[in-house]
């Protein structure tokens, strides 16, 4: 156990630094930099031509004259050491600053997701295998494909507009305007949480549909088998039979889909964020990748990546420790 | 037993061979047959693109073409009813009028229903090169001038939406083949060489999967996107993003085709081939390729809708295909305000042909995937 505790630890690290490496050089490959675009904007502005001894004071202050692999050294050596990621170009503020909360927000989200996602599929998964073929059934399985199917950008402009046209609130914003510039507080807190619910079942969706589409399959198959028919024949009742058993059995292809799971969730919540106006970290992103703002896009995509590997490692560990057989196979 | 299975296929008349000695492929295409969700899905899709592909035949104005009168006009109501309650079989249009709102600097549209258009086949319009070659300006169907049809309303420029929609089906149907095409070489490449070597090269492609499985894939395709630079003309962007989709679809394929070729690896017949002396080639394309090339369909048909949904999602973002090319995405784009929206819903009117063209593929993939199981019998 300790040994693979070990190795996947080990792994996770090679990892984490192919993740930032990565991030820095896509982010990076685009022709010209940020000061080129700050230069542009300048012109087009006010008109006025940006002071060339300004640009290459910039320009070197930033080191952007050096090779890329200096330029990461640069960037990766003060977060690992201090860390501390740097000045955002565009904002002119550590990006550190600039990324915590939204870091934290992102979190949030994907946290609540993957709650009301296994909150939400596994009663249904359950209902659906026991009840095969009912009218039940087949409304879970057309909603599932419809949820599948559905971009959830799309699925978000949808909730605002009913929200808008039913209810006459805007859904937009995770904060009541009050609240948008306090710092942390219960009540604070507590007014996120009503905001949560709209991004939460959006982003959700489609990992609702597709879990529910696996667990149902897993139960069906378990349902079939021996053990089953013989606790049955045996008197045992049928809701502890299931619960007892087959939903056991089920249940850890379940967990070990985090894996897949997270990185669709950030990756929803990304572009759900963007249309909700949600202050996460994919609106960000977006504008940094446009800008050109290099420490504060890089930094955002690697701590993605950073927190999806993490919470996918974690799962890994909560899966081992769940699962007995998994320690041998890999003791093999 | 043996009679039921027979049953519809041979009543078909789709050969004269029975169960037992079916090939394989007749065997499939009987059991797809019977996937009637499948089957017209697969007719759906098969429509869709003859409909993207003669795009300018098809719709009944030019992607571009601007109706300066009406802007944000709603769907155009279609009757076969006239005001004396006469039935008309040829469906027909009012004529649409529309008036400023002065509170509300809003445009309201209603019918004029003292002129009537009748709807028709090959109406002339604007002129276009019919797949790019036969140069007419007839197109399947419309209104005669100076009636208007929007099937699906107009745009904020006054530019029909429908039109529109069947430019933008037309990118965002072949984004996903092309992205496709990219990663099944690459996932085929890496899949093989780790299934059929195996060992360091097995395990070096495999962490490399898991790698970019792991990562967020959005942000990813948003920082991939942002590569394309600013001045590539529409059709290099199109590649571009085809490849961006393509960097990360191409995992799921390679663990498909390792998986197929580890089991098969250990087949008794490859060992048999093996050992009578055929070359490494011909056991890779003759013996082991046919083996899975029906998981390799189904899996292809279930990648699609993930790059169209990915193409959407970048240009609805306005990193993938740009105005003023079309796709679903960019028009989804032009619904990005929730203003805009409330006001105008028939905007979101692409959104829905998504959601079609995506479920049209996951039934198409699911009735691929239970008739290419050899055990399953349905």
């Amino acid at each position: 156990m300790l040994s693979y505790f070990i190795r996947r630890m080990f792994y996770m690290v090679i990892v984490l630094a192919l993740v930032s490496a990565v991030s820095f050089y896509i982010v990076n490959l685009p022709p010209g930099s940020w000061i080129e675009s700050y230069a542009l904007e300048l012109l087009a502005e006010g008109g006025e031509i940006a002071d060339q001894a300004e640009l290459d004071y910039l320009t070197q202050r930033y080191g952007l004259d050096k090779p890329l692999h200096i330029q990461y050294l640069r960037w990766i050596g003060p977060i690992l050491t201090r860390g501390d990621f740097g000045q955002s170009f565009e904002w002119q503020q550590p990006v550190w600053n600039l990324i915590r909360e939204r870091l934290m927000l992102t979190m949030i989200i994907s946290g609540a997701s993957i709650l009301f996602i296994y909150a939400v599929s596994i009663p249904i998964a359950l209902y659906s295998a026991t009840r095969q073929y009912s009218i039940g059934d087949y409304v879970f399985s057309f909603m599932g494909l419809i949820g599948l199917a559905t971009p959830n950008f799309l699925l978000a402009l949808v909730f605002m507009i009913v929200m808008l046209k039913v209810f006459g609130v805007s859904p937009g914003g995770l904060f009541s305007p009050e609240y948008l510039r306090e710092s942390w507080s219960l009540a604070k807190f507590w007014d996120m949480v009503k905001h949560l619910p709209v991004p939460v079942i959006v982003v959700g969706t489609a990992g609702t549909a597709e879990l529910i589409r696996i667990l149902r399959g897993l139960l069906l198959d378990e349902l079939e088998k021996q053990y089953v028919k013989t606790a049955r024949a045996k008197g045992v009742s049928e809701w502890r039979l299931i619960i007892k058993y087959p939903f056991r059995m089920a249940l850890n292809p379940v967990l070990s889909t985090i894996g897949n799971l997270l990185p669709a969730i950030v990756s929803g919540s990304a572009i759900v964020s963007v249309v909700l106006g949600l202050p996460t970290t994919g609106p960000l992103l977006l504008r940094s990748l446009i800008a050109q703002d290099t420490y504060a896009a890089s930094s955002m995509l690697m701590m993605l990546g950073v927190l999806t590997v993490l919470g996918i490692f974690i799962s890994d560990l909560l899966l081992m420790w769940l699962d007995p057989r998994i320690r041998y196979e890999r003791a093999n | 037993m043996a009679s039921s299975r027979l049953g519809p296929a041979a009543a078909a008349g789709d050969g004269e061979a029975g169960y037992e000695i079916a090939s394989q492929r007749q065997l499939i295409w009987r059991k797809f047959r019977r996937h009637r969700v499948a089957v017209f899905s697969f007719y759906l899709l098969l429509v869709l693109y003859a409909l993207a592909i003669l795009a300018e035949f098809c719709s009944p104005y030019g992607a571009f073409e601007r109706h300066r009168g009406y802007l944000f006009a709603p769907p155009t109501k279609l009757h076969f009813i006239d005001q004396e309650r006469r039935f008309h079989l040829r469906p027909f249009v009012y004529k649409v009028t529309n008036e400023l709102d002065m509170e509300t600097f809003q445009r309201k549209y209603a019918e004029d229903t003292s002129e009537s258009y009748s709807l028709r086949l090959f109406v002339r319009g604007e002129s276009y090169k019919l797949l790019g070659v036969f140069k007419t300006d007839l197109h399947l169907f419309g209104v005669e001038a100076p009636g208007v049809f929007f099937p699906a309303g107009t745009d904020a420029l006054g530019r029909d939406l429908f039109s529109r929609m069947l430019f933008g089906a037309r990118t965002s149907l072949f984004v996903g083949l092309l992205g496709l095409a990219f990663g099944f070489v690459l996932g085929l490449f890496f899949g093989g060489l780790s299934g059929y070597y195996g060992g360091g090269v097995d395990t070096l492609i495999q962490r490399l999967i898991e790698f970019l499985q792991s990562l967020p894939t959005l942000p990813l395709w948003m920082a991939l996107a942002a590569l394309v630079p600013a001045r590539w003309s529409p059709i290099q962007v199109y590649f571009g993003i085809s490849l961006v989709l393509a960097t990360i679809g191409w995992t799921g394929l390679a663990r498909v085709v390792r998986g197929k070729l580890i089991s098969l690896r250990e087949e008794d017949y490859i060992l048999a081939a093996k050992l009578s002396g055929v070359r490494e080639r011909a056991i890779i394309t003759r013996h082991l390729l046919p083996g899975f090339t029906s998981y390799l369909i189904v899996h292809l048909t279930l990648a699609v809708p993930s790059m169209i949904l990915g193409e959407t999602a970048l240009s609805f973002l306005g990193l993938g295909i740009r105005p003023p090319a079309v796709s679903l995405g960019t028009l989804l784009q032009e619904a990005q305000n929730i203003q805009t929206v409330t006001l105008n819903p028939w905007m979101l009117i692409p959104g829905g042909l998504v959601v079609i063209i995506v479920l049209a593929f996951n039934f198409l993939g699911d009735g691929l995937r239970d008739a290419a199981d050899p055990y399953k019998h349905v």
